[in-house]
């Protein structure tokens, strides 16, 4: 018995196989090249990240021009401090070598922020001190030598 | 009368068996199919192959090193050039003080940039802590899951990551990420949140946070290399990642974290 098909039939699937096939272009011309390499993700963006300038350094980077400093600092209680947390990003000023490109950190309440009396600071990670009694009026580094603390300036 | 009985009965499993080669015909087809496509890629995109080669990052904090100065939050607008403003951060820190009446205050001024300044009297705490927060980096991130164009994924590295180029600002991720690290960036109007300064992970050099983190409170490592630091510290201490229950696959762990800690 030879089977009827209504003639719409070849008529509808010519008409699928073009939408899909379109589709499937057009998906193919979408999609970024990368996409999928690794996971349903765009491989590529990954290397934008990579291009990405930095901005801190690395102490190892200051010890080049400034090894008497870090020779100061390591003999003493601030030797884990690296140079950029208090002196901030300091990428452009290791290639400049320019004052203007660094921090040079000032006032009480910037030692403040890591010494200042705080009931969550635990007293063996940092001593600390009452901003409010230790000495007011004058500025820390005018005793402590911030790299060496327990050298105090006369 | 049993003869007709018998025919209809063996019509019935003719039909019942084409039924069934049918059916089991068309399932080895799809699944033939379906592998095809993946392979190939046309219409699935292949699960993520673990390299094996490649760093599995996670990140380790010690409450009981942390001493509030807020330089990790700093340090990290600086790097990634977040905006300033006080509601943007990848890294910020946390003081919580619970009081001997039960109650918690918790405070992040600025993200802990512009210092902490105690503001419950001594004699009223009983306890108080700092808790530095940034992206858990996990393994199985709620915020990956939700996005509708595949923009944010995990790197093979472990590190989740947003596509900027393809990220439509939808905020999704931003609300499901149950940690709040993620914010809508004010100007490129994409969403953003800290990478682990893959930048620097690229070039050898530490995320900024860590580098700058003066008592070293913060530590990163690949969880892979079972006689690295990372590992040796997670053994060495005991440790617990915010939220278990949520089972993100949360890869930050703190060492004496509070069960007030949210
Ligand atoms: C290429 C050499 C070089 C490197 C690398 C370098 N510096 Fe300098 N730095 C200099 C010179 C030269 C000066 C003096 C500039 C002047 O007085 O005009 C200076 C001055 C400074 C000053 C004083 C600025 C002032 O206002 O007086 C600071 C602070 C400083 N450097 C910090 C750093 C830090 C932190 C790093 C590491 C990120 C670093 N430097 C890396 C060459 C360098
Ligand atoms: C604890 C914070 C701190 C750290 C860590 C630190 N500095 Fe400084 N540094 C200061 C302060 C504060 C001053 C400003 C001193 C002043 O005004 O008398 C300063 C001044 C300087 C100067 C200007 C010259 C001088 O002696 O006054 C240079 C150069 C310098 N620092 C380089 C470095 C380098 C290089 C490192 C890393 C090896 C480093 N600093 C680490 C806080 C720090
Ligand atoms: C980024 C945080 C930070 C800043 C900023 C900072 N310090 Fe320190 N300081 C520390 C830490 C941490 C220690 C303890 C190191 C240790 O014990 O290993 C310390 C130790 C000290 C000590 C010795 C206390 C002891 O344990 O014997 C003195 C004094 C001191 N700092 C003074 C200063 C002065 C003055 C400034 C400002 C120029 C300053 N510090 C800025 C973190 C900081
Ligand atoms: C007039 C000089 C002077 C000034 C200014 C000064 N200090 Fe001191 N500081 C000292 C002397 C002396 C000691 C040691 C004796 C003591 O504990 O008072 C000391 C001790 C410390 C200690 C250790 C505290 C302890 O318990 O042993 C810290 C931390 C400290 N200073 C931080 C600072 C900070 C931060 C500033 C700025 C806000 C500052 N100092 C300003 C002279 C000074």
């Amino acid at each position: 018995m030879k089977r009827y098909i209504p003639p719409q039939i070849p008529r509808l699937a010519l008409a699928f196989a073009i939408v899909i096939s379109l589709f499937l272009v057009l998906r193919h011309l979408l999609i970024p090249d990368t996409f999928g390499k690794y996971g349903p993700y765009r491989a590529a963006s990954m290397d934008d990240y990579s291009t990405i300038e930095i901005h801190y350094a690395g102490q190892q980077a200051c010890f080049e021009c400034h090894q008497d400093i870090e020779d100061l600092k390591a003999l003493d209680v601030h030797s884990g401090i690296h140079c950029e947390t208090c002196h901030g990003p300091g990428q452009k000023h290791s290639t400049s070598a320019e004052a203007a490109d660094i921090l040079k950190p000032t006032g009480r309440e910037f030692c403040g922020n890591c010494h200042m009396m705080n009931a969550a600071r635990q007293k063996d990670a940092v001593l600390q001190v009452d901003l409010t009694k230790h000495n007011i009026g004058k500025n820390c580094t005018e005793c402590h030598n911030p790299h060496q603390p327990w050298e105090m300036k006369k | 009368m049993s003869q007709s009985a018998s025919t209809m009965g063996n019509e019935k499993i003719g039909s019942s068996r084409r039924k069934f080669l049918k059916s089991a015909v068309t399932l080895a087809g799809a699944t033939i199919g379906y592998t095809w496509l993946k392979s190939s890629q046309i219409l699935i995109f292949a699960a993520e192959p673990k390299d094996e080669t490649l760093p599995w990052y996670g990140i380790a904090i010690d409450i009981e090193k942390c001493i509030g100065c807020g330089s990790c939050a700093k340090a990290c607008k600086n790097e990634n050039d977040v905006p300033k403003e006080p509601f943007f951060f990848r890294n910020w820190v946390e003081q919580y003080t619970v009081k001997n009446d039960g109650t918690v205050d918790i405070v992040s001024p600025n993200g802990g940039i512009d210092g902490f300044v105690q503001r419950v009297p001594d004699e009223d705490i009983f306890k108080s802590f700092f808790l530095p927060k940034m992206c858990n980096h996990c393994a199985k991130s709620p915020c990956e899951q939700v996005c509708p164009v595949g923009a944010t994924f995990l790197s093979p590295e472990g590190v989740v990551l947003v596509d900027e180029k393809y990220c439509i600002g939808c905020r999704y991720c931003v609300q499901a990420c149950p940690y709040g690290c993620r914010f809508i960036h004010p100007v490129k109007k994409v969403a953003n949140k800290c990478t682990l300064c893959y930048h620097r992970l690229k070039k050898n050099l530490a995320p900024a946070c860590m580098e700058v983190c003066p008592t070293g409170a913060r530590m990163y490592g690949n969880l892979r290399d079972k006689q690295g630091p990372l590992v040796k510290f997670l053994k060495e201490h005991t440790t617990q990642v915010l939220r278990p229950n949520l089972n993100t696959g949360a890869k930050l762990y703190y060492n004496a974290l509070s069960s007030e800690a949210r």
